[in-house]
């Protein structure tokens, strides 16, 4: 029976890289069909140039400054107390969808949102909301703005976990025995050894952020919006050239993005000779105090924009009539809860079922392969380490087109088991990255001794491993359940408009612009989401709470 | 009737051309066959090859032998042999019972006796329903040996397993670990001399030269 | 392959649905099946009616009905669209559409429809077939293959305590956005709701609206449609966020002017301000107005795919549509507030009596208020003016 695990790897590869390569080709041949007609079609398009340059600034710009934010924060306060407060209050962020997180922030900055209401008409003198263009300005800032709040934690909650391996403490005192302020010192010995573990993370974010749609669709602009938003209305003209133009938009996208990454790594390679040359310089600090100083209210307006727009969400879901500028509502009614309640438990259930089918599949294949892994020595190594970052990589409007009408054309009817199954591709690597390390990590000898003690290799998963990995392994389902929760195009796409998540409610409503409603769909969404990681959270404390070996890790 | 004992014939291991282990031994039931060697030695290789871990990259050849049962190419749980490491790796996530009872064979009659009459034993009445967490290093070696006798081995590998006592417990353990195991022949790995002399039996090092 | 492929995966389906005709055999073939019905899914309201429908379908004739809640209704086409160039001509996703207009004429031409079957229906009996534009859509022929359940009629929605006077016209509107700039705009084209903004203002403005009901004759687009864009070019500067964004669909303008943005909107629909109203989404002293010259009106229509898989649940669920029952509530203003399709003399006096008991609600107007609806132009009008307005003014930031 152990050598029944052997094709784990390979069905693995197959579910990461099967859906991104049929994708693509089922982009390409539409794009290439009639000798490019529809490059040249793209290329009409007046708003061509704005798209694509917005796809690059709001990627770019968001990318660099969700990594500054990241670094600035363990550079100048890992270790402190302040640091654990700031990681406390923004790794929750990590899992409340994107969605969500965009519907909080555009009621919150929106010239008729709760701040400007906090604020007028004492302060500003506004009796009326201000002519300014906040959301959706043409020049992507709020869209930017909503990426950093999610970016940020995700990159911090990443150099997190590569910091064991970089042995921050001692290398820090040394650095600071030798007279280098904190900052200085940080990025001098501990971030290049850090970030050569987080490039790839990092370049999932860079990818993500160029392409995203439903973000996009809530804070980007719309006069044009960003090529990913405009690929998925061509998607969905009734016009079938439209759909040819489409997959040449998709192409072009996903150029830009081989080309964003590629500057990238350019601009690594500067900043590492940047650094060597600092390094030889011997600077001892680096604007020390303002350097943490920015860095920590920085950390603490993100979290507080996020926590307040979702506390915004929840109060417009039970507001009555509510005028600009009242801070608070002229009445509060749970009328939109009754009138929702009911399509909120169906599509409750609906993604609920997705995301746990999802998500067992991938542990299961997650699990498997790390099994064949200490089993067989079968390691997947460079190459498949790579291939679990392909469909974080690719972006979704580059593929799941494609992908879509190849399920089409082989007859596979949209329905929940084609979704599952392209959820599964990017809960899978999410599991995989959040698992790996601590399984890999558990210490081999206790599978040596319970197999000297007479148990075979299923007893020693099931009753040895897996309950040592308890708390790794809800922490990693929880991962998978919430970016499952928070899929947008894969449900929409694959789905053939025909599941209903609280993600693809949430954004539909969203064109209605109905806050009381896309309040309690977007709070909802994130209990979904967040719901799992303190069941994660709490389970192995009470499981392990006679248990003092298992606390730690 | 088949030779008793573990026999080690020309053993071999190598990593890539490099020869780490060269060993050929008799062990017989009560005997402690002890090896020395500093760290890097190869010791664990051996105790790896002997519990059929070794990792893919090594190449053994030879053959071992228990009770005139050849071992090579057994999976670990279908050898018979017990190891106990100097770290005893109680399952964290089990009771001290908990722990015994694993290593029980399955469709054993009367479990629960067994385990109180094991922690007996050792001076551990009553420990059953405790967390290991909560045990002291002593405590720790003698619920691991006992562990491992419950799954009734026919041979017995010793990973430093009193390296990380103080030296008056070292002392009471390694004389009840000799005084429970008479009967099994015993491959004892250590850098310590000390730990070589209450065995008694013969010293090697990972070539087989006696030392 | 394909056909095997569909054979294995059980997409066979009755090749030839019932003949509307022979109503009780439709009933019969119905009673068990699964409508997915694809209808715009962005406004609370429409959900909550269409949820109801269920409710009584199911009640009724064992038909369960599912809404699938589409952003756009080109969605729906697609969907069908690539279906067909996949060769899948039975089992089809999309059982019934919400849809006119543009949508029906491409449908219609591209043969993607199943029909005639509207004038088959029991409840076509009760239709006002002369009173209302239900027999054309967009100025093309309905010939049975969609089947009507609303009314709608253009309606600008103003917050009195801002705009008192309702706009006679498309003059008087740029004169008040001109002199309260930024207090006005209208959902993005191609929303249809702001693609018809762009219809309104053109009919409103022109001196001859003739050439406006045939296909487009290019020699006169551009002499046609220059009092639109000469209005347009003056009326873009003073819009909200002076044009460079545009709420996304109708129901965002709602949110804006409960938020105080902006005074002034469209709307497709007479009693949605008063929906609104009731649901806390506007304020109290919001009403409505028509243009003087009259503003454009139509119906709503469903349509059935030629490849549905429930062609006769589909056909139960567009007469349930025309009930008495569903038109009343589809009227009341706390429901949907949309016009009814029926044929006040030709309903039984309960029936009758369901609708004399509506609260029209404050903000609507009467019947008589509205005035005749202008009919739609022909839809190469509006695909064109849609296009050229994103050119001048959709993509410039």
């Amino acid at each position: 029976m152990t050598a029944g695990f052997r094709f784990l790897p390979s069905v693995t590869v197959l579910v990461l890289a099967g859906p991104v390569l049929a994708g693509l080709v089922g982009t390409l041949v539409p794009a290439l069909s009639e000798r490019g007609a529809a490059f040249r079609e793209l290329a009409a398009w007046p708003g061509l140039e704005a798209a694509v340059r917005l796809s690059l600034v709001t990627g770019i710009v968001a990318t660099a400054l969700s990594l500054l934010i990241a670094t600035a924060l363990t550079a100048g306060w890992w270790g402190t107390r302040a640091f654990r407060m700031v990681e406390r209050l923004l790794s929750p962020l990590l899992s409340v969808p994107h969605a969500a997180a965009a519907f909080g922030l555009a009621f919150l900055i929106a010239p008729s949102g709760w701040m400007a209401r906090m604020l007028s008409p004492w302060a500003t003198g506004w009796e009326r909301p201000p002519d300014l263009l906040i959301v959706q300005d043409p020049a992507g800032w709020s869209l930017i703005a909503g990426l950093v709040a999610k970016e940020t934690p995700f990159l911090l909650l990443m150099t997190l976990a590569a910091l064991p391996q970089a042995a921050p403490g001692r290398s820090l005192s040394v650095a600071q025995s030798l007279g280098y302020g904190r900052v200085a010192g940080w990025l001098k010995v501990v971030f290049p050894r850090v970030y050569a573990q987080i490039r790839l993370p990092v370049y999932v974010v860079l990818a993500y952020s160029m392409s995203v749609v439903d973000v996009a669709l809530i804070l980007g602009p719309s006069t044009p919006p960003t090529l990913s938003v405009q690929i998925t209305r061509w998607m969905s003209d009734p016009d079938l050239s439209l759909r040819h133009q489409a997959a040449a938009a998709a192409l072009l996208q996903l150029g830009l993005v081989v080309l964003a990454l590629g500057a990238w790594r350019l601009a690594e390679i500067g900043v590492a000779r940047a650094g060597r040359a600092w390094v030889w310089g011997g600077q001892r600090r680096l604007a020390e105090r303002s350097v943490r100083s920015v860095a920590l209210v920085a950390g603490i307006a993100l979290a507080a924009v996020v926590v307040i727009g979702l506390l915004g969400l929840a109060l417009w879901s039970v507001a009555g009539f509510w005028s600009f500028p009242a801070a608070w509502p002229d009445a509060l009614t749970g009328r939109t809860w009754t009138r929702h309640a009911a399509d909120i438990h169906a599509a409750f259930a609906d993604t609920a079922l997705i995301a746990c089918l999802a998500t067992i599949l991938a542990l299961t294949l997650v699990i498997g392969c790390l099994e064949v892994e200490h089993r067989h020595g079968l390691r997947l190594r460079r190459g498949g380490g790579a291939i679990l970052y392909l469909p974080l990589l690719v972006p979704q409007t580059v593929f799941l087109p494609g992908l879509a009408s190849h399920l089409i054309w082989i007859g596979w009817n949209p329905g929940m088991c084609p979704v599952i199954l392209a959820h599964l591709v990017f809960v899978l690597p999410y599991v995989f990255l959040s698992l790996g390390d601590s399984w890999r990590a558990w210490d081999i000898r206790f599978a040596t001794a319970a197999a000297a003690l007479g148990a075979g290799p299923a007893r020693v998963l099931f009753f040895v491993r897996l309950p040592m990995l308890i708390r790794p392994v809800l922490t990693a389902a929880a991962v998978g359940i919430a970016v499952s929760v928070g899929q947008y195009l894969p449900t929409l796409l694959v789905g053939g408009g025909r599941i209903a998540t609280l993600t693809t409610e949430a954004v539909a409503l969203g064109a209605g612009g109905d806050r009381r409603a896309i309040g309690a769909w977007a709070l909802v969404q994130t209990a979904a989401a967040l719901l799992p990681f303190a069941v994660a959270l709490f389970v192995p404390v009470i499981l392990a709470r006679s248990r003092r070996g298992l606390q730690g890790g | 009737m088949a030779e008793a004992g573990l026999v080690l014939e020309d053993v071999r291991i190598m990593l890539g051309n490099d020869v780490l282990v060269s060993i050929s031994a008799e062990i017989r039931p009560g005997e402690v066959l002890t090896v020395m060697g500093p760290s890097g030695s190869g010791k664990s290789t051996l105790l790896a090859y002997l519990t059929g871990t070794l990792a893919p990259e090594f190449r053994a050849s030879g053959a071992a032998r228990l009770n005139g049962r050849p071992i090579d190419g057994l999976a670990t749980e279908a050898r018979r042999i017990g190891i106990l490491f100097q770290d005893h790796l109680l399952f964290p996530h089990l009771s001290v019972a908990e722990n015994l009872a694993f290593g029980l064979a399955q469709g054993t009659a009367k479990r629960r006796q067994r385990v109180e009459a094991a922690l007996a034993e050792v001076g551990l009445q009553g420990f059953g329903p405790r967390d290991p967490a909560t045990l002291s290093g002593g405590q720790r070696a003698r619920v691991a040996l006992m562990r491992t006798l419950l799954a009734t081995p026919e041979a017995l590998l010793l990973d430093e397993p009193f390296a990380r006592l103080d030296a008056e417990l070292r002392d009471q353990t390694r004389s009840l670990v000799f005084r429970s195991v008479r009967d099994l022949p015993v491959v004892l790995v250590t850098h310590d001399l000390a730990d070589a002399a209450a065995a008694g039996g013969a010293v090697v090092d990972v070539r087989g030269r006696r030392l | 392959m394909r056909i095997l492929l569909a054979a294995l995966l059980g997409l066979t389906t009755a090749a030839h649905a019932q003949d509307p005709a022979d109503w009780d055999a439709v009933l019969q073939e119905a009673e068990g099946q699964t409508v997915y019905w694809h209808a715009w899914g962005g406004s609370t309201t429409t959900n909550a009616f269409i949820a109801w429908i269920a409710e009584r379908a199911a009640e009724t004739h064992g038909v369960t009905l599912e809404h699938v809640k589409l952003a756009d209704t080109a969605d729906a086409i697609s969907r069908v669209l690539s279906e067909r160039a996949a060769g899948h001509d039975t089992g089809g996703a999309v059982d019934l559409i919400w849809i006119n207009g543009a949508n029906f004429a491409a449908m219609k031409e591209q043969d993607l429809l199943f029909g005639p079957f509207a004038e088959d229906l029991p409840n076509w009996a009760l239709v006002d077939v002369d009173g209302k534009t239900v027999t054309t859509d967009f100025t093309v022929p309905t010939d049975g293959y969609e089947s009507p359940w609303a009314m709608a009629q253009v309606v600008f929605i103003h917050d009195t305590a801002d705009v008192p006077e309702a706009l006679p016209g498309m003059d008087a509107l740029l004169a008040w956005a001109e002199a309260h700039p930024g207090r006005f705009t209208f959902p993005q084209p191609p929303d249809f709701l702001g693609s018809t903004f762009l219809k309104q203002a053109l009919l409103d403005l022109t001196e001859d609206p003739g050439p406006l009901y045939a296909p487009i004759d290019e020699t006169g687009y551009a002499a046609a449609t220059a009092p639109l864009w000469d209005f347009m070019d003056r009326l873009t500067p003073v819009l909200w966020r002076q044009g460079r964004a545009y709420p996304q669909t109708g129901p965002r303008q709602l949110q804006l002017i409960a938020d105080g943005e902006i005074d002034l909107a469209i709307s497709f629909s007479p009693g949605e301000a008063s929906a609104a109203i009731a649901n806390f989404e506007l304020p109290e002293t919001v009403r409505t107005f028509v243009l003087e010259r009259g503003t454009i009106g139509n119906a709503s229509f469903v349509a059935i795919p030629y490849n549905a898989n429930a062609k006769e649940g589909a056909m139960v669920i567009a007469n349930l549509l025309l009930s008495p029952e569903a038109q009343a509530r589809a009227q009341d203003p706390a429901v949907l507030g949309y016009g009814t399709v029926l044929d006040m003399a030709k309903l039984e006096p309960a029936d009758r009596a369901r609708f004399e008991a509506l609260e029209l609600g404050i903000a609507t107007l009467s019947p008589e208020e509205l005035g005749p609806a202008l009919p739609e132009p022909h839809p190469t009008w509006m695909t064109r003016i849609e296009g050229d307005w994103i050119q001048r003014y959709g993509v410039s930031d």
